[in-house]
This record gives C-alpha cells, structure tokens and sequence, in this order.
C-alpha cells in the first residue's frame, strides 16, 4: 500500500451534513456553503480536527450544513466560544461564521478583542448591510438613509467601514470578497486558512429579500469591472473592463488615473499586503465615490498569537518551576500539625 | 522592668482600623498566621472600602480587619471587640461603638490633630474629653515612637510613617504572648530586595513589643492557649484561595485542564489572581474583555473538553445569564462561582450580602434549571468547588457556586483534605451506535448527555442554543420534543439529590425551634445555636449545602419542630423556596446591612421566638 491509500482524501461530499438548509432560494449564503465545502478538502485537515462556531442571525446557521464539529451559539458571542475553544486546544482548526448585525453590532466589542489577541481563528463576516432573520431592520453597514422596516424615514445612523473598524483592532489579515464570484471567494477561503493568526473575510453577501441589489454596482456585468479592483500583492493597482485605469497616490490621497502614454504602470500604486499604511487607505476607498471597491487581501502579517504564548507560558513554567505539586500546594508554606 | 501579670482567656476579639494605605489588612494578616500557628482556632473578617484610596482620614477611607483567635473550638469572626486598634480619629469613629465597655482602645494619638478630628466629626479629641471613659485606653504616639526607633537610619518619615503598623502588632504580640518569629522570616521574605525595609519595620515591631513590656501603664498579659482541633495537618486558609485550590483538585484529580476565563470583578478578583499562577500545572486562565465574554470562552473551552471555569460576583452574572442558558441547553460541563455582594446594581461592592439565590435559580430565560451549592465557611469552599466540578462532568451541567464577599476574604485553620478521599470525577465517554454518534442520548441513570470532543474521529457533531432533538440533538421545534426537552432537563437535575448527603442536624432531631441556613452564616448560626442548646433552650440546626436539589430528607426533618426560622443577609430568599416546596410556615430573619449576621443577633432572634 502506498501513502495514499493509508490516507484517503477527502471530497466535498465528506464536508455536507444531513441537515436540510435553509435559507431562501437565490440567498448569497449557498455560494459561500458551496465554496467553503468545496476548499475544505484542499487544506488536508482531518474533519474532526475543525470547528464551526457561529452566532445569531441568517449567515450563523452555517455550522449546521457542514460536517465538521460546529457550535451555533448566541448572538454576538461567537468569538469568545471560539477563543475558549481555541486556547482550550489550539490544534483544532476554527473558524467563525458571522454576519454585520452579529459581528459588528451586538459582538462588536468581542470582535475587536479577539482581532487584537490574533488568535488563529478565520473569522467569516457576511456583510448583507440588513438584519435578515430579524426581517429587515437597518444594520451597522446599511447606508446612510437607507430606509429599512426599522427606518421608514431613512437609517440616521452612520455606518461602519468594516476594513477601518479590522484594522483598527489591529488585526492580522484582512480580505474582501464577493458571494457571486466563487472563483475569488474560494481564493479568499484559502488564503485565510494560510495566514496563521486571526484572519478576517468580509463577504459582501446578497439578501435577495431584505436587501436585493444592495451590491450590484458590483456585481452587475456591465459595471462590475470598472467599479472593482482585484488587489494582486506586489503589482501595480489596475482595473477597468478594459484593464485602462489605475490608481496613483495623490500625497495621501488616493485617485483614478487613465493608463495612457502619459501615465505607465510605473506611476500606480503598487499593492504590499504587508503595508498596514496602505491597507488604512484601501479600507477607505468605498468612502469615496469615484473609486473603485477593493477586493482581496488588504493586509497580511504574521505576529504572535494568544494561543501560542500561553501554551509557551505553560512549558516555561514548567521547564522553571517543574510540574506542580497539588499536595504541596494545599499544603502551604505555614502548616502545622495537631496531635 | 516592671512585674506583669498573665491572664488566661478563652477567646480574643481584635479589630484593627485605619486609614485604607495605614497596612490594617496586612496587620490582621499577620497577626491571623500567628495565631495559627500558635495553634488557636480562629475567624477573621476583613472589611474594607470600595475606594481604593479615600482621602487620608476620611471616614470613607478607614479599613479594617476583624479576628477571633480562641482556646476553643470557634466559628466565627466574633462579635463584639475585646480590643479595638484605632489608627485615626475616622478608625474611632466608625469602630467604637462595637468595643466592649471595659474593652481595650489603642489609639495612635499621633493622627489625632485638629485636621484629622475635623474630618472624622469629632468637635472635641475624644482622648482628651473623657468621653472614653468606659473603655481602658491606651493613646500613645506610635508615629512618634516608631520615627525614634528607627532615627538613626536616614530614612525618608514617609517610609518611616508606614511602619507604625508594624509597632502595633509587636504590641499585641507582647500583650498576647505571641512570638515574633514567624512575622520577622515574613518581613525578611517580602523585602528580601530592600533590606532597609526589613530593618525598618524589625526594629518598629521590635519597639512596640518592648513597649508593652517596660511601660507601666501595661500591667497584664492574656493568654490563649491552643485549641483542641481534631488531630491532623492545618493551614489557615481564606475562602477565595479555597475555592481555587478546590478547582485546582477537581482538575488534577479528574486529568481534565481547569480553563478559567473570567472578568476583574470585586469580590471575586482573587481567585483569577490565583488560577493564573497555576501554569505548571497546566491551568489556562483567560482575562476577558468583559463578562460575556468570560462565560462565552468558557462555553467554548467546556465544549473543546477543559474542566471550564467562570467566577464572578452578581453584577457579573446579570450580564453572563444569556450564555449560561446556553450552557444549559448544550448541556456542557462548567462551573461558575457567584462570590455574591451586597446589590442591587454596583450596590456595595466591598460588602457581603446572600441576595443572589433566587438568580442562581431562576435567574435566566425559559425553563434553565442549574444545579446550586453553597460554601458555608472559607474551608469549604474547596469542597464545594470540588463537589461543583465534580456534579457538572457527570451530569453534563453547569453548576452553580454560591460564596460571598465574607468567607471570600475571611479566614479560618484548615485541616488539609485527603485527597484519596475525594470522590471519583468521570467522565461520560462517548459510544457510537451502529457507527452513528447520537450526541443527545443520556445516561440512564444520571440523565447526563457524553462528552464527545472536537478531535475525535466520527464523532462530529453540531450543538447549540436551539432546541435541540431528544437523542439526535439536531434542532427541533415540535411541541412534544420541546416539552420533553424541558422535563429532562429538569429532571436531570433534579436526579443530583440521589448523588449528595442526607441532611445533618446539630442537637436534637425534633424540638421547638430548628434554625435553617445557607452560606456563609454558618458560623453565627452554629454558635449561636452552640450557646443556646447550652442554656437548655430546645433548638437545633440545619445548614443546607444543596439548594438545588435540596436533600431529600429535609422536607421530613423540617416537620419535626413547632418552627423553623431561616436567617439569611436578603429579604427572604431560601424561605421562598422553603415555603413552596414543603407548605411550611417558615420564619424569616433577615438583616441586610452588608455584614455577616453575629452570634448574639441568631440568639436574640431564637429567644423572641421562644
């Protein structure tokens, strides 16, 4: 028998649960089930070995449909089961399913914390910019004026930039994809399962009922191209449908420039996904009309994770101190004996 | 050297108070360990500030410590003071009235300046206007004695200043034939880096020592003999460090990591304080942003396999409900500790209180039935602690701890537990059913659910806080399974009672009165009934460790007396619970002035009732 046979692959079939789903036909939630099923086999974890913790809310019935070990838990909380889970065994692969009323709302204050601990979790946001399962109140990324069940006489509220609040946090990875380009999403899965630490997708996610077209100036064939940048590490920021336009760096501010003979790729912006400086100005591209929506990794930086300097902690005590003696330590240093 | 005297007591209450920053608890700490080793049983009772640091003489800033040390077998912090240490004016002022007329009164005259009388509302100096006069006091200069003990040094008089505790203690110690020794390796321990220090606070407690014992005004020495403890190995222990070493037990002895994930909360700090040194023995503590997150990353590491762990004090559990809820329906193992304190809100935040009962029972949405013990002095706490761990892995629950701030912070000798006594912590591991893992099939007996944990082969399951199926757990919304759920859920925990002790009753089995208790009242109750049974009076007592279940036996002994009185620091929390499970007319004591009950007022109380 060779190794192969020892270790069968896994397939996408190996990650479908029993569980009918749920969620209403044309929801963008399938596609990101599909893609996430169908990258799951690639990355060589057994299936017992992975998590699934969700919160409340549409996105988090996700852990359900995946034949994994998963815990829907309540709303907002998420990511403080998922730390429990990941430093209790950090050999588990965990990741957090959530949405923008879930992650950025009522769990806003545990998602900035557990960006900043860079636990190594992959934390998957879809952003639908409504409340679905609440039946379509305005969320914190609904527009400015948006009228919503909740806001008949438009949303007062100001919504988020969520890359701004990510990285604010100080997270380690951030990325952004779209529910109706599978090929991109898949792309995104991957390279949040590779960067070790807290990684965060935002997925723009579509609510056919709630919130239909809430993304079409970038998902729509005819604009989509000129109205997206796909960021590529270490290449010059070009897009357009015919591939004509770029961005040049005006002192801090960033603008559309025409490639022509004039202007060469040299004098674009080049992407580092390193650069946590130009990850801030990416973030707020979506500030400002006339540029493009950036999709892709933003930023992607290795550092410590909690997980793993407590676990160092643990050994080094240890290694100083020697296992600990449960007996002496009742004990004490100022016993004394009655006879 | 003047001839002394030596008298022999059986019990001494001590309180010392002064300014938050003048060392009181550290004082009373020492002298406690003292008294311990001398082999006395003791109680003690710190009581200080929320404020960390209040203005210096101010009534709000004055700290105290409280401690009974005794020849005999005791169970309280004692009630009212043989010797009243008074740091300040403020420390007088707040303390005196709970000295015994012919008590002792020290007083560090030092701090009594026109500024400092002022501030604590004294119009005149109470040392000089005779209005001390029921009490045998002693005023001297400590600042000014402790600064000519140690002039030669070169020290700052702010570093000088703060050994005047120091002088103190070495006073009592001469007063009490305590020897010194144990306090000067202690001394030379903490400062070992900063011998200066060492020589500073020596030479204070040298000073105060031969003070008693050259000066006239100090005619007479007391003696306390040891008391007569059962046989075996003691330590004197405070409560929250109990529970935590409790904790520690359960997780070695059952080879499940203890996980603490939890959030800074008075009274509770302490035990995160104490769990966080504990790495080589492989304790993972978690400081959380907040206290949902505390209980959230407990969730998840009881779910991941840890023996999980969250303490809190009642504000905290407020803001922990919805998790625990969760707990429940994913009925996971974990524990969560409620050090209670005085509410509602922030409520008294330093002082103790019982009033959280009724939220440990019911305090949650829908029907969230949890397993409630209760720690009645800081020696048990271990017990419970273990004895909580121990309940949630074999029935796959969270339990509840119920201490307060008062056997939290409160200290008494320990007789050392014997491990191998402690019973067995298993685990229900997890089976395939025709190679299909049914994570909702219960034991039979016990009803508990298998622990089957991320990392096991084909056993990949989902769980969460929707209804969950009987036995497949997948989610379920039919009428009947939800009415079923309900009941097993309640009934699981209901079948604890058949796993914990029948109920002890101290005196008679039957008579006119049985005081019931919970907690932390332990102490008072027992003395109080101690007395009492001594007098001839027909009491007895009962003090419930399980509140849910409660022993099956209780409902029977409770029909054996003509009435039950229920002491509790609330307004009539366990009554509640008395009345509706057993329809009898119970009689509720309830003081809730953020102070542990004493001795006398469970004796007034039983008297009236006579």
């Amino acid at each position: 028998m060779n190794e192969k046979t020892l270790k069968p692959t896994l397939t996408r079939k190996d990650f479908v649960s029993d569980q009918d789903v749920r969620w209403c036909p044309g929801c963008g939630d399938y596609s990101i089930l599909t893609q996430t099923q169908k990258i799951m086999p690639e990355f060589d974890i057994p299936k017992e070995k992975i998590v699934f913790v969700a919160g409340i809310g549409c996105s988090s019935r996700f852990p359900y449909y995946m034949n994994t070990y998963g815990f829907h838990t309540i709303h907002g909380r998420a990511p403080t089961i998922a730390s429990g889970i990941k430093i209790s065994n950090p050999d588990l692969n965990v990741w957090v399913i959530t949405g923008d009323g879930d992650a950025l709302s009522i769990g806003g204050n545990h998602l900035i914390h557990v960006l900043r601990r860079n636990l190594d979790l992959n934390i998957v946001m879809f952003n639908n910019e409504i409340y679905g399962l609440t039946k379509g109140q305005y969320s914190p990324t609904s527009k400015f004026g948006q009228k919503t069940k909740s806001s008949p006489f438009g949303s007062i509220d100001m919504p988020f930039n969520t890359p701004s609040v990510v990285l604010g946090a100080k997270a380690t990875f951030f990325a952004r994809t779209i529910d109706s380009q599978p090929k991109h999403l898949q792309y995104t899965l991957r390279r949040s399962q590779e960067h070790i630490g807290s990684s965060f997708i935002e997925v723009f996610q579509n609510c056919i009922i709630f919130n239909d077209k809430a993304f079409s100036d970038v998902t729509d064939r005819d604009v989509r191209d000129d109205n997206v940048i796909d960021l590529k590490n270490g290449e010059p920021m070009i897009f357009g449908k015919n591939k004509d336009k770029g961005i040049r760096l005006d002192g801090f501010s960033p603008e559309v420039v025409s490639i022509n003979e004039n202007i060469s790729n040299d004098d674009l912006l080049v992407h580092d996904e390193k650069d946590r400086n130009l990850a801030s100005i990416l973030a707020n591209f979506t500030e400002k009309e006339s540029l493009p929506t950036p999709i892709g990794v933003f930023y992607s930086e290795e550092k410590p994770r909690y997980e793993e300097l407590l676990e160092d902690q643990l050994k080094e005590s240890i290694n100083n101190m020697g296992t600990g003696d449960l007996n002496k330590l009742i004990a004490g240093s100022d016993s004394w004996k009655v006879s | 050297m003047p001839n002394k005297k030596t008298e022999k007591l059986d019990s001494v209450v001590i309180r010392f108070a002064g300014d938050s920053g003048d060392g009181m608890q550290l004082m009373g700490d020492r002298f406690t360990n003292t008294a311990a080793l001398v082999g006395n049983d003791l109680g003690t009772f710190p009581d200080f500030p929320a404020e960390i640091r209040a203005p210096a003489g101010s009534l709000a800033g004055v700290s105290a410590f409280q401690l009974q040390f005794s020849s005999k077998d005791i169970f309280t912090p004692g009630d009212k003071l043989d010797v009243l240490v008074a740091m300040n004016p403020a420390a007088l002022k707040m303390h005196i009235e709970d000295l015994k007329s012919d008590g002792i009164l020290i007083a560090n005259k030092s701090n009594f300046t026109p500024r400092n009388l002022k501030m604590a509302g004294w119009e005149n100096d109470p040392l000089e206007d005779n209005s001390l006069k029921n009490y045998i006091v002693y005023d001297l200069e400590i600042s000014r004695l402790v600064a000519n003990a140690t002039e030669d040094m070169g020290l700052s008089s702010k570093v000088i200043e703060r050994t005047k505790n120091f002088f103190g203690l070495g006073l009592l110690y001469w007063m009490y034939g305590r020897p010194m020794e144990p306090t000067k390796s202690w001394l030379e321990k903490k400062f070992k880096n900063k011998p200066e220090l060492i020589e500073a606070n020596l030479r204070a407690l040298q000073a105060g020592y031969n003070f008693g014992d050259i000066t006239e005004s100090f005619a007479t020495k007391y003696e306390v003999g040891a008391a007569p403890l059962k046989a075996g190995t003691y330590r004197n222990i405070v409560g929250n460090y109990a529970t935590g070493l409790g904790l520690l037990a359960a997780s070695q002895l059952s080879k499940l990591p203890l996980f603490f994930g939890g959030y800074p909360i008075t009274p509770a700090s302490d035990i995160l304080h104490q769990l966080s040194h504990y790495k080589n023995y492989g304790v993972k503590t978690f400081q959380a942003e907040d206290e949902i997150s505390g209980i959230g990353s407990v969730v998840g590491a009881a779910f991941a396999g840890s023996l999980a762990v969250t303490a809190t004090s009642g504000p905290g559990i407020a803001l922990k409900t919805e998790a625990i809820g969760l707990g429940v329906i994913s009925e996971l193992p974990m524990v969560i500790i409620n050090v209670q304190r005085g509410g509602p809100s922030t409520g008294l935040p330093t002082k103790t209180e019982q009033a959280d009962l009724l939220m440990a029972m019911h305090g949650r949405n829908g029907e969230s039935p949890i397993p409630v013990i209760a720690a009645s002095t800081p020696g048990d706490c271990f017990y419970v602690a273990y004895e909580a761990c121990r309940i949630a892995v074999k029935y796959m629950t969270p339990v509840f701890i119920l201490t307060d701030g008062f056997i939290a912070n409160g200290s008494e000798p320990w007789m050392l537990p014997e491990l191998d006594k402690l019973k067995d912590i298993k685990v229900n591991e997890p089976e395939l059913r025709d190679g299909e893992f049914l994570p909702y099939e219960r034991d039979e007996k016990t009803l508990g659910r298998s622990w089957a944990l991320p990392g096991l082969k084909g056993f990949e399951h989902r769980v969460g806080g929707l209804e969950r199926e009987h036995i497949t757990g997948n989610i379920n919304y039919d009428p009947d399974n939800h009415d079923l759920m309900v009941k097993l859920r309640a009934k699981k925990v209901s079948s604890i009672v058949d796993d914990i002790p029948k109920t002890e009753v101290y005196g008679k089995q039957t008579g006119e009165i049985l005081v019931l208790g919970w907690g932390s009242t332990f102490g008072a109750i027992r003395s109080g009934v101690e007395s009492l049974i001594e007098e001839g009076k027909s009491v007895s007592h009962v003090h419930l460790k399980w509140i849910n279940p409660l022993p099956s036996d209780l409902g029977e002994i409770l029909l054996k007396f003509q009435k039950v009185l229920i002491p509790e620091i609330n307004s009539g929390q366990l009554i509640k619970i008395i009345r509706s499970e057993f329809l009898i007319d119970a009689e509720g004591f309830n003081l809730v002035r953020g102070k542990p009950y004493t001795k006398s007022q469970i004796i007034n109380k039983v008297k009236e009732m006579i």
